[in-house]
């Protein structure tokens, strides 16, 4: 489907720039602009496709529908799905969490929606396609949507209600399974599409400088790191490589856009493919900043077993992903 | 007769966005109107807003979970 975009970077990097196709420069440069070309065009049309969708599941409508319905036991994949088409701000993640506590909804579905929304956005979707193809896209997607389920039903088993902090117990004590009036607005799809450009316009205005910065530096490995550097210290048979580049990642935070240009050079190079996607789930799907925006509204325990649970899950992830791929 | 903006957001990019165009579209059509930016989430949480940014024009919410248009602004503030 992007060989004419090959043709093009192929086509400036040899015939107009006259590098020689040898050069570790010529790679490098051949491969960023290349995949800078493919990934914001298919960037561009995914969040436009998701921002459709998103225009038909605003989160008011989702938390009424969770609160309202029994499904027993659908709900954590309800949550987990809402969560893959809704965007995801981390600014929001408190009012989001409150929202949706206020209105009943049990604490674990709630995580099911915290989790997988970070992890399966349209820009990762985007990003995924671009970088490793539709099959692990779609691999990875199902197993953010699983990681969320599975988190969330560990977590709501816990019963930790009686760690969130005061504020939020006082706030859900005056809300009594609040639900807002939701003025469905009956909005045509042509009357919602200005307003979904404008969405797509933001977005790609907020993650463009990253998705350059990460494919120009991935770009850079991609030509100066010889084939299977990584092998020798982190092959599929070491078998903390996975534990080890979950943990470290989990403080970090970066949005995907600038940290899955490079995890793919890492995997072209000879990262095991789990260990790379269980380093991203961490880096992507839980912070240092999160943490500290949590908690305001969980005790510290809470937060930390919210953490290490996710965190466990990323690993067995990691490990399966190895196994199967 | 002045109306009374808030911009709910706890300082992200999206929020000071917000806030920029709001002052904008404020200035440019010459609006009678003052602009507050509420970052406390306990302020925040008052309006019952799940997504931030969020506009409030006299105490309703307007806008939610995301930067308005200019074009919107300006009709829903004359």
């Amino acid at each position: 489907m992007f060989d004419w975009v090959q043709n093009i970077a192929d086509f400036i990097v040899y015939n107009t720039l006259e590098l020689s196709r040898d050069s570790k420069l010529a790679d490098a440069l051949n491969f960023f602009i290349y995949d800078s070309i493919k990934i914001l065009i298919l960037i561009t049309v995914i969040i436009f496709l998701m921002g459709i969708i998103n225009s038909y599941f605003p989160v008011e409508k989702v938390r009424n529908f969770l609160s309202r319905n029994k499904l027993y036991g659908l709900e954590y994949l309800m949550a987990s799905l809402f969560g893959v088409v809704t965007p995801f701000c981390s600014c929001s993640s408190i009012p989001l969490f409150i929202g949706f506590v206020k209105g009943g909804i049990p604490l674990g579905v709630t995580f099911s929606f915290l989790v997988t929304s970070p992890l399966v956005n349209e820009v990762a979707i985007g990003l995924f396609i671009g970088l490793f193809g539709v099959k692990i896209t779609i691999l990875y997607v199902l197993s953010g949507i699983v990681l969320g389920v599975v988190s969330g039903v560990i977590l709501q088993s816990f019963k930790l209600e009686k760690h969130l902090t005061p504020w939020v117990k006082e706030i859900l004590k005056n809300a009594e399974k609040e639900q807002s009036k939701y003025i469905s607005e009956h909005q045509s799809l042509s009357q919602r599409i200005p307003i979904i450009i404008s969405e797509v316009r933001n977005i790609l205005r907020g993650i463009i400088p990253y998705v350059i910065i990460g494919i120009a530096i991935g770009g850079l490995m991609h030509g100066y790191i010889p084939e299977g550097f990584f092998e020798q210290y982190m092959s599929k048979d070491n078998l903390f490589a996975v534990p080890i580049s979950t943990i470290m990642a989990v403080p970090m935070y970066s949005n995907a856009s600038g940290v899955l240009p490079i995890v793919q050079v890492l995997v072209a190079k000879g990262i095991p493919l789990g260990t790379a996607i269980a380093f991203m789930m961490a880096v992507v799907g839980l912070s240092l900043p999160e943490a500290m925006l949590l908690k305001k509204v969980m005790s510290i325990k809470l937060i930390s077993i919210f953490f290490g649970v996710v965190t466990l899950c990323i690993i067995i992830s990691g490990y399966l992903f190895n196994i199967i791929l | 007769m002045s109306k009374e903006i808030k911009v709910l957001g706890t300082g992200c990019p999206k929020c000071m966005q917000t806030t920029s165009i709001i002052t904008e579209v404020v200035a440019e059509n010459d609006f009678d109107a003052s602009i507050e930016k509420v970052e406390d989430i306990m302020e925040i949480m008052k309006y019952n807003v799940m997504s931030t940014p969020a506009v409030v024009v006299d105490g309703e919410v307007v806008i939610k979970g995301r930067i308005p248009s200019k074009q919107e602004l300006k009709d829903l503030l004359s």
